[in-house]
């Protein structure tokens, strides 16, 4: 380190944290100065989350040192993390839906101050640096936008050294992600440092002065992104050239999936209701559906996938056939298949085994006969998903709860692809999941459309939609706009639309 | 517990061997802390231990009241079990063991000469669909109504038995009796054979075996019973797939309510004889504790009723031996299930040593 | 009908409702902290027959009632000890202390079944008690009834307005939101279960001291489940909980003097009227699945483990 580069804020030396099934981080070394927008680079599943937790104290490391401004210390908790100065926005945000915005903050500060002394001190924040949010709203009111403006705010009201953001632009529009960035070139321009936690290459070129890439729990290596290529950084985050999903001309087959202007109130009352969908899916095609999380997308699927039966509007049919009054069950028998966005918990029951997980969604192909379960049937068909589908698990035998993300995510994705369904419903295929699964997992889609399957894919990652649809429609507040062929959209076009607000009008700099 | 060197680690995956242990230990947990409950009431601890443990069974007889208190003991938890495992959670069997008693005492006591040979069939199916129907209300007030069947059951419990007195203090009453709360005594035809004689158990016993048998094929072997299961371990994933919750919970509780009218039934027209207003003392509470050590595994009820029903002889036992009071069954009932709860925790965790965080230079 | 009659049927009334609100808001503040606790029923007993037993042993009922929320808070700390460290099922463990105190009370109790004890002696409070018609009716009642609405006066003002208060509300919300800011769940869940346990042991107290001096096993008989039910018919709100104890209070008053109004119903029939009564009030309270969603303390139930 030269002398006359801007001192260390934080730094950490070799920490190691492992759980049973896994080993989150592996020796890490991290150094970040004043002043400084540091990205912490890798997949999902790298360890980005577990060091971050470590450095505010949610977790103890099993291994290693923290420096802090030179001197060594031990973060024992969040209080002690932002006494210190760290402050630390989360992905999954930390805020009480039922409660308002100055409650929240005032719960999250260490001081004993009540809402109400708060709420001046929050206008003052967020006035001065652009972030308006209003002290009395209940959080559940609020759109993810603005749930992260107060997250953003409760951490600046302690006058943090160090801004800790883990991967904040998940839930934005391309516009809020704009906005955000100036936030944080103005507070680094303060002094503050910057740790910033992604996985998208385009924004830590953007945005950050350095780099730090995980991989598998280790630190692969560091790099100034302005001067790296998107391709150089995946090389460091996943140890081999990114390969798109190939994408052959193929033909289409007839209306497969229709929904005709399908309305439904919303049952949870932090949910959002479905207005007026259309959307037609032919054999042979794969359409998308992008969006940020909580615009209608579970509703909508959980619609599609007859888990949520009840008043509506509007019809739903499957080859011709109203299925809008079926249940779960009959839609699938009549060649209806789903991947759900939960893998653990609904896509698979965690401490069943595989085969059993088989039988799940099997009872029509053969593993059910008179009433009796055939498990012989069923150990036979988690077999051949696992060998097809390169699942790594002990046995037919292994408990679901065992397998990593991208190993359930994979055996899913096969169990529903081997009942050769005429519509496949999939929702958020790769989150979570490591690049080697998800390549499978998209090939195996591409595979599934050729065959003359019509797929719906709904996911928040542009990149994965823009690689393998071939239509792709936005849903916002519960509205979906009309599917458009992949090469009349852009990233921007798509972000305008994502951002719609209720009224249906695109806004241009609100979230 | 931050600062202690163990803590509780959570296992990869649930340790069968300490499935199968807990309930030893916790049995074990129980009998050690009967040696410290023992001594302090100034008995000595052994002898008490023996006295409530071992005496009963030194007889023919005595393994005949074992397993006659085991019937219906093990015929509400297999019904139980069924609910526990699908998440539906039937507290309220003892009530619908007092309706199964009432409905088949009542077809007893007035219809038994149009039957003929079919009475005691009919008898036991009118229990059966005594507490099924009683049970059917806390599936109603769930499936429509969104009501917690904890307590729904739980309320039905009062009312159930208030309906009892009602009838034996009124219409049912035995009008020789001397205006005592019962009904006539039922007829010699309409009792339940004891399976040897010299003892008091019934051919219950054996109708519960075959509940044993059948829940096992039910549990493992039917779809219906994978379903339930789902239901219970992942109520998301049932909804996947589509299993209907409604018909997971009617079911459930259609099935264990049946199961404790009939051992309701089975005790009047047994060792009972006659309908009172003291026809359980809480067999369906007691069967609750029952599902649980006996891991919801019809084996493992099977054995755990058996205990359980060592557990009251054993007070009966030494209230009449060492002039204890025989609420210590329900003191050593609580502390086995009290023990079981703690020793499961070492099914899904396990103690692990924290080295302290190593600075590195 | 005398008004020496109604003024009966009131002051019977709020005394029949007394160890419900006691029992009813321990219960709610435990459950806004998310932890629902079954043992209500066991926990009233225990203290039932902790008053009663140091009350004729001591003479003194004051030692009796503290007796009782100590008696009953250790077997809460018990619970608290299984469903939040250990991390045990919390239904199970509820019913569990219920049959655990069932059993522990009849068997400790025996001793004291049939013994006679001095209950508690209505207050007079100077010239308040002696205005015609309102002082009978609202200042003759004894310490604990009084004690019951302080306790919910100081119970409504801590959740809703104090800090403490909202820190307990947002570990019923969200456990791990709370411990990820830093909040220490499993201390105030503790602190919430233990406090409910010691209401819980009150209530049952004033059922053997004051409102029928004496100990009967099992002599709650089911107010505990009803206090249970209580809470879920107040939608968690302490003020609810107040009015719904009067309500049931009230039932149970008027199917005892059903005679004396000229209803004639068997006396079996009108017994069952509460526990019908608790049936209705929480169909209609669940029916409608937002009212559970929105005011339901969204942890209620699940398990916390910190380092998932």
């Amino acid at each position: 380190m030269a002398a006359d580069a801007p001192s260390a804020r934080l730094e950490l030396r070799g920490i190691s944290k492992r759980y049973p099934t896994i080993v989150a981080n592996d020796g890490v070394d991290l150094t970040v100065r004043v002043g400084e927008i540091h990205a912490l680079i890798g997949e999902n599943g790298a360890g980005k989350s577990t060091l971050m937790k470590i450095v505010y104290g949610v977790l103890r490391p099993d291994a290693g040192s923290i420096a802090w401004e030179g001197r060594k210390v031990t973060v024992n908790s969040p209080a002690a993390a932002r006494q210190l100065g760290i402050g630390m926005v989360f992905q999954h945000f930390a805020l009480f839906e039922t409660l308002t915005v100055a409650e929240n903050i005032s719960l999250a500060l260490d001081e004993k101050t009540t809402p109400a002394q708060l709420a001046p001190r929050i206008r003052s924040v967020a006035d001065r640096y652009g972030l308006p949010v209003d002290p009395q709203r209940l959080v559940h009111s609020m759109s993810v936008g603005e749930r992260q403006r107060v997250e953003i705010v409760r951490c600046l009201l302690q006058s943090p050294k160090l801004l800790i953001m883990d991967e904040p632009t998940s839930v934005l529009t391309p516009q809020a992600v704009a906005q955000l960035f100036e936030t944080l070139r103005r507070l680094a321009a303060e002094g503050m440092s910057i740790l910033y936690i992604s996985h998208k290459l385009d924004e830590i070129r953007a945005l950050c002065d350095t780099a730090t890439v995980l991989r598998g729990g280790k630190v692969s290596g560091t790099a100034n992104p302005r001067a790296e290529s998107n391709a150089s950084l995946a090389r460091l985050m996943v140890g081999n050239d990114l390969r798109d999903a190939s994408v052959q001309p193929h033909t289409l087959g007839e209306v497969r999936l229709e929904i005709s202007n399908f309305s439904q109130t919303a049952r949870d009352p932090f949910g959002t209701s479905l207005r007026g969908i259309d959307l037609a899916v032919r054999g042979g095609e794969i359409v998308g559906i992008a969006g940020v999380s909580g615009n209608g997308q579970k509703e909508l699927l959980a619609a599609l996938s007859g888990e949520t039966l009840g008043a509506h509007s509007g019809s739903i049919s499957l080859c011709g056939r109203r299925i809008d009054l079926d249940g779960a069950a009959r839609r699938r028998e009549l060649g209806l298949g789903f991947v759900p966005e939960e893998r653990l918990g609904r896509g698979a029951v965690p401490p069943m085994s595989l085969a059993d997980n088989a039988l799940l969604t099997g009872a029509g192909a053969g593993m059910v006969r008179r009433g009796f379960v055939q498990r012989g049937a069923a150990r036979a068909a988690a077999r051949s998903t696992i060998a097809a589908f390169n699942v790594k698990a002990g046995s037919e035998l292994s408990a679901a709860e065992r397998l990593s993300g991208g190993n359930l995510q994979k055996f899913i994705v096969g169990r529903e692809i081997r009942l050769a369904p005429k519509v496949l419903l999939v929702a958020q295929p790769t989150w979570g999941v490591d690049v080697g699964a998800a390549q499978l997992i998209h090939q195996a889609l591409v595979a599934l459309r050729d065959s003359g399957a019509a797929i719906l894919l709904v996911s928040e990652e542009l990149d994965e939609l823009f690689s393998l649809c071939d239509r792709i429609a936005v849903i916002a507040s519960g509205v979906l706009s009309p599917p458009q062929p992949r090469s009349h959209l852009s990233v921007e076009a798509v972000g305008l639309l994502m951002s719609s607000s209720v009224t249906g009008a695109p806004q241009a700099a609100h979230a | 517990m931050r600062e202690w060197p163990w803590r509780l680690e959570r296992r990869a995956s649930p340790s069968g061997v300490m499935r199968i242990a807990a309930p030893l230990l916790a049995a074990f947990a129980m009998l050690a802390t009967g040696l410290l409950v023992f001594a302090f009431l100034g008995k000595d601890p052994l002898n008490a231990l023996q006295v409530f443990f071992v005496k009963p069974l030194d007889s023919a007889y005595g393994v005949g009241e074992l397993l006659l208190k085991a019937t219906p003991l093990a015929l509400c938890g297999l019904g139980l079990a069924l609910g526990f495992r699908a998440n539906v959670w039937n507290i309220g069997a003892e009530g619908q063991l007092t309706l199964g008693a009432i409905c088949g005492g009542g077809v007893a006591l007035f219809c038994s000469a149009a039957l003929g040979k079919f009475a005691i069939p009919v008898i036991l199916l009118a229990g059966i669909l005594g507490g099924a129907a009683w049970a059917a209300i806390p599936a109603l007030l769930r499936t429509r109504f969104n009501t917690s069947e904890i307590l729904v059951s739980l309320m039905l419990v009062y009312i159930a038995q208030l309906l009892l007195s009602f009838l034996l203090h009124g219409a049912w009453r035995d009008p020789e009796g001397f205006n005592f709360p019962q009904s006539k005594a039922f007829d010699d035809a309409l009792i339940l054979p004891v399976l040897i004689e010299g003892q008091r158990a019934t051919l219950a016993f054996v109708l519960m075996l075959v509940l044993a048998v059948a829940s096992w094929v039910f549990s493992s072997r039917l779809f219906a019973g994978f379903r339930m299961l789902v239901s219970g371990q992942a109520p998301a994933a049932a909804a996947y797939a589509g299993f209907s919750e409604p018909r997971n919970v009617w079911l459930a509780l259609l099935l264990s309510g049946g199961a404790a009218g009939l051992a309701g039934v089975c005790e009047v027209i047994g060792p009972i004889g006659r309908l009172q207003t003291d026809i359980s003392p809480g067999y369906g509470f007691a069967a609750i504790i029952v599902a649980f050590v006996g891991r919801l595994h019809p084996v493992g009820i099977v054995l755990a009723a058996l205990l359980m029903s060592l557990l009251y002889l054993g007070g009966e036992s030494v209230q009449l031996e060492l002039q204890l009071p025989a609420a210590v069954t329900g003191l050593f009932q609580g502390l086995l299930l009290f023990y079981l709860l703690a020793a499961d925790l070492f099914v899904r965790f396990r103690i692990a040593h924290v080295p302290r965080a190593v600075a590195v230079a | 009908m005398s008004s020496e009659f109604l003024i009966a049927i009131f002051t019977g009334t709020v005394v029949s409702a007394t160890p419900l609100i006691y029992a009813a808001l321990g219960e709610l503040v435990a459950e806004r902290a998310g932890v629902l606790n079954l043992g209500v029923e066991g926990m009233m007993l225990i203290g039932a027959l902790a008053a009663f037993a140091v009350g004729v042993s001591t003479g003194s009922l004051w030692l009796g009632y503290l007796a009782a929320a100590i008696a009953s808070m250790l077997m809460a700390l018990l619970f608290g000890f299984l469903t939040i460290t250990l991390q045990t099922n919390q239904v199970a463990t509820g019913l569990a202390l219920t049959l655990f105190g069932l059993g522990l009370s009849a068997f400790a109790g025996r001793p004291f079944t049939g013994m006679p004890i001095e209950g508690l002696h209505a207050l007079r409070i100077p010239f308040c008690s002696d205005i015609p018609i309102v002082g009978p009716l609202l200042f003759r009642f004894d310490a604990a009834v009084y004690g019951s609405i302080l306790i919910y006066l100081l119970i409504d003002r801590v959740l809703g307005r104090t800090r403490a208060g909202l820190q307990l509300r947002a570990v019923g919300e969200s456990p791990a939101v709370a411990h990820a800011l830093g909040q220490p769940v499993a201390r105030t869940r503790y602190l919430a279960v233990m406090f409910g346990g010691a209401m819980s042991g009150i209530g049952g107290a004033y059922l053997s001291t004051a409102m029928t001096p004496m100990w009967v096993e099992g002599m709650s008989a089911g107010r505990g489940w009803i206090a249970l039910a209580l809470v879920v018919f107040a939608t968690w709100k302490p003020l609810r909980v107040l009015l719904g104890a009067y309500l049931f209070g009230g039932v149970t008053i008027l199917q005892l003097n059903a005679q004396g109004l000229g209803v004639h119903v068997p006396s079996e029939i009108l017994s069952m009227l509460p526990y019908a009564a608790t049936i209705i009030v929480l169909v209609i309270i669940c029916r409608d699945p937002k009212t559970i969603l929105l005011n339901q303390p969204a942890s209620l139930g699940k398990s916390f483990h910190p380092d998932a």
